[in-house]
């Protein structure tokens, strides 16, 4: 799966994307940020208000309750600032 | 069923053209347009620049999908969402959107709708630049800015 961080989150992993393999036990948005917040100091800085995080799979808003396993692209990103 | 016109830009944005091309195909005798521009503001000279970083491809995708609801729901002749990335000096339009409808309460609505949902769904973030081009902080997203979109009540 495709990751790829935008805006603050983007910065503060140090990553715009990467390429990762799911380990069995993540099935939706928010499993997704709880894991990657286990892979380093970048990680857990960059998605520690959790709650805030905004997630997109294949280019669509989804919760974090969402099953996120068969999008091929899953986003994470700030609340938006545009406008 | 009315059109939807959607452009992020990287280079100067300019309000009447794009209003002008938003309404290709339409019966420019018969209608009314209601447009909205949002400029970059200094903050009493505080700020030089807005740094705009996007989401390719969603950024549109998302523009197109509220363009789309808009145009459905307020019965548009056509609809304009222009957003601007990239650096966006003082005094300079980051985004304009245009509502073209067959009376002008529906134009004035949908120009609201739509920069309610740009706001907290389209996938732009800002950074500050500050005086002397220093990088500043990301701007923050507000609470109010979620309340606009509520309170349209739309589900999905």
């Amino acid at each position: 799966m495709k990751l790829r961080y935008f805006a603050w989150v983007r910065e503060r992993i140090g990553l715009a994307e990467e390429e990762v393999e799911l380990p069995d036990d993540v099935v939706t948005a928010g499993d997704l940020i709880g894991w990657l917040k286990g892979r380093g100091d970048n990680y857990a800085h960059a998605l520690e208000q959790d709650r805030h995080i905004r997630a997109a799979a294949d280019q669509h808003h989804v919760p974090h309750d969402t099953d996120v396993r068969a999008a091929s692209e899953v986003a994470l990103f700030p609340p938006m600032t545009g406008g | 069923m009315g059109k939807s016109f959607v452009s992020v830009l990287d280079d100067v944005l300019e309000p009447a053209a794009w209003i002008h091309e938003g309404a290709p195909g339409c019966d420019m005798d018969q209608g009314a347009i209601a447009a909205f521009c949002g400029v970059c503001r200094s903050e009493n000279g505080r700020i030089e620049a807005l740094e705009l970083e996007h989401y390719p491809g969603m950024a549109e995708a998302e523009m197109t999908r509220i363009a789309d609801i808009a145009v459905d729901r307020f019965d548009l002749l056509s609809v304009l969402v222009v957003h601007r990335t990239g650096v966006v000096p003082v005094g300079e339009p980051i985004v304009v959107v245009a509502a073209h409808s067959l009376h002008r309460d529906a134009a004035f609505d949908a120009v609201r709708f739509l920069m309610d949902y740009v706001k907290t769904d389209a996938p732009f973030w800002k950074r500050e630049v500050l005086a002397g081009g220093v990088r500043g902080p990301w701007v923050e997203a507000k609470d109010s800015d979620n309340v606009a979109r509520e309170t349209w009540a739309l589900t999905g």
